[in-house]
């Protein structure tokens, strides 16, 4: 059709002006997103002093900065399996069109734009020593010793289920749901049964999509930072990669460092999306729908 | 796939498993609804508290402390600076990304899949990643700390976004409506604003306020670029729980809970007209460029 489209145009003029409409959006990618990682990539090999890798070498030798990476990794790929790990199971049991399903993504679109930073502040009063939660585990001997749920990794790990299981559940809803009843019903008639449904009619067809909701969801654990500040003891256990990025552009103000940060940040980041897709790769590839498209 | 099959008939003999998967599974969610829903209660109540320690409720209610937090953060111009980001982000955002969506939708050009990476990156990048080098080159260009700063900031998620959502509504569009409008002579804006906009409709009211609410949400990007009057709410709101020692713990709540219903109104508003898994959608129609 877009054939049709284009040879109705085609005598008028040869060039489509249509192609302009794209133009606006590309120049404004291209100066806001593009340009400043080249600028931020050029400028973290001019180091305040010494030569062209010297922030680089600084970084992995100073003991408070290149630890950060596994911190951050520490952090972001427990979380990230976690909602990973929970969201699947819990989206496959709903994956059947009812009043829960409606009512349960409803209600879990709530903490996904509460932010992370008012789940901190919540967290604080909630699952402070003093917080009802305590007084709940108290009162009930359930635990008698004193709780430590905040300012440490646990806090930050909390924070990061809380803000990812959301995002994580609905996004692999959204492919669970995409996925052909058909088929399904298909190998139901066989004699299969949910579980064996998932193993060898879900689980398959989604891998393409997990690979890219672990890769979504850990670009949001990788990138934490309100919740590592608060919630976390952002001089020790917690020091995560961007808070070092953050303190060298807005404390030190070595720009030039901050940008090497956050170019290994993003280098980081990328290593494990392409880690994710390499494994993605050795599985299923093929249609996701049935029969009929 | 024929050897799995085979053992399907003998994984059915246990029910109770099944029962108790089921079951665990609920477990965990009520328990992580439950917690979340008492965690909101707890900053709620705790905004309206006169003296809270260690005890099941507070001695006392009062609500001085909405009182005392939006003078003490300012939040009336809080509240000004937010929706004047927010717009112009929704507004702009639209007006560069439908036309792009637009274009990407109905034609196949070179350098397409390179165009639709470039919209992607900004999704699978962390913001901090490229926050710091674009405030960096923002403090050049003497916007950081300014309010147009900020708002150029928010657009680099929002207009992926927007062309992300807006590609397959336009994709549904009959394109033998344009060529009819073509036909008649109307030239590209004209077809544009009387044939595509009232068919778009829905997509756009949909595209907007999910950008509306993450935008609202987004908190890394505004924080690397903004200066002390260009701060949206979640900003301010960080300022205000980091220097938690120096205030009222109830002031910081309360001022929690004003976000928090600034956020919610808008959601509330937004899942009228959108069903929640929308909210991702822009993966499910653009899985991989394979």
């Amino acid at each position: 059709m877009s054939s049709a489209t284009a040879a109705l145009n085609s005598p008028r003029s040869p060039f489509d002006r249509t192609l302009l409409l794209v133009v606006p959006a590309a120049a404004f990618m291209l100066l806001l997103f593009v340009y400043p990682f080249l600028y931020g990539l050029a400028l973290s090999f001019n180091p305040k002093e010494g030569g062209a890798l010297a922030n680089y070498s600084h970084f992995f030798t100073t003991d408070n900065l290149w630890p950060t990476i596994w911190t951050t990794l520490r952090l972001a790929l427990p979380a990230t399996l976690i909602n990973v790990g929970l969201a699947l199971p819990i989206a496959f049991k709903m994956r059947v069109k009812s009043p829960y399903q409606r009512w349960a993504t409803t209600i879990l679109v709530v903490p996904i734009t509460l932010g992370t930073v008012l789940i901190a502040e919540g967290m604080l009063t909630y699952f402070g020593p003093k917080g009802w939660l305590a007084q709940f585990l108290q009162f009930f001997h359930i635990y008698e010793g004193a709780i430590r749920l905040t300012h440490n990794y646990w806090g930050v790990l909390i924070s990061l289920v809380i803000s990812g299981f959301p995002f994580a559940f609905l996004l692999i809803l959204s492919y669970i749901t995409g996925i052909d009843p058909v088929l399904a019903r298909a190998a139901s008639t066989l004699g299969a049964n949910p579980r064996a449904q998932f193993r060898t009619i879900y689980l398959p067809l989604l891998a393409p999509g997990l690979a890219m909701c672990f890769c979504l969801a850990f670009v949001q654990a990788f990138s934490v930072f309100p919740s590592a500040v608060l919630l976390g003891s952002p001089a020790g256990p917690t020091r995560v990669i961007s808070i070092a990025a953050y303190e060298a552009a807005f404390e030190q103000y070595d720009y030039s460092l901050a940008s090497a940060i956050a170019m290994i940040m993003g280098f980081v980041q990328l290593l494990i999306v392409a880690a994710v897709l390499g494994v993605r790769n050795l599985m299923y590839r093929g249609p996701v729908s049935g029969g009929k498209g | 796939m024929s050897a799995p099959m085979s053992g399907i008939a003998t994984s059915r003999d246990h029910p109770w498993a099944d029962h108790a998967w089921t079951g665990l599974l609920w477990g965990l969610m009520i328990l992580f609804l439950v917690n979340i829903g008492l965690m909101i209660a707890a900053v709620a109540t705790n905004s309206f508290a006169r003296r809270w320690l260690g005890t099941w409720l507070p001695d006392g209610w009062t609500t001085d402390w909405y009182v005392s937090a939006w003078k003490e953060f300012q939040l009336d111009s809080v509240l000004m600076v937010t929706v004047e980001v927010v717009f112009a982000v929704v507004f702009l955002a639209l007006l560069i990304g439908v036309p792009a969506a637009y274009t990407l939708a109905r034609r196949e050009f070179p350098g397409k899949k390179l165009l639709m990476l470039l919209f992607l990156l900004p999704l699978m990048v962390p913001p901090i990643t490229y926050g710091i080098p674009l405030a960096t080159v923002l403090y050049k260009a003497q916007l950081a700390g300014t309010i147009y700063g900020v708002i150029l900031a928010n657009l680099i998620p929002a207009a992926p976004f927007v062309i992300l959502v807006m590609t397959p509504f336009i994709e549904q569009i009959d394109p033998n409506l344009e060529s009819a409008a073509r036909v008649f002579g109307a030239s590209t804006g004209r077809m544009f604003w009387h044939v595509l906009v009232p068919l778009l409709g829905p997509g756009i009211l949909a595209a907007s306020l999910l950008v509306l609410v993450r935008t609202i949400a987004l908190f890394e990007l505004t924080f690397l670029t903004a200066g002390p009057d260009s701060q949206t709410l979640v900003v301010a709101l960080y300022y205000s729980v980091f220097a938690a020692g120096v205030r009222a713990s109830q002031s910081v709540d309360a001022m929690a809970m004003v976000y928090m219903m600034v956020t919610l109104a808008w959601l509330l508003i937004a899942l009228r007209f959108v069903n929640p898994t929308q909210l991702v959608s822009r993966v499910k129609e653009h899985p991989q460029p394979a």
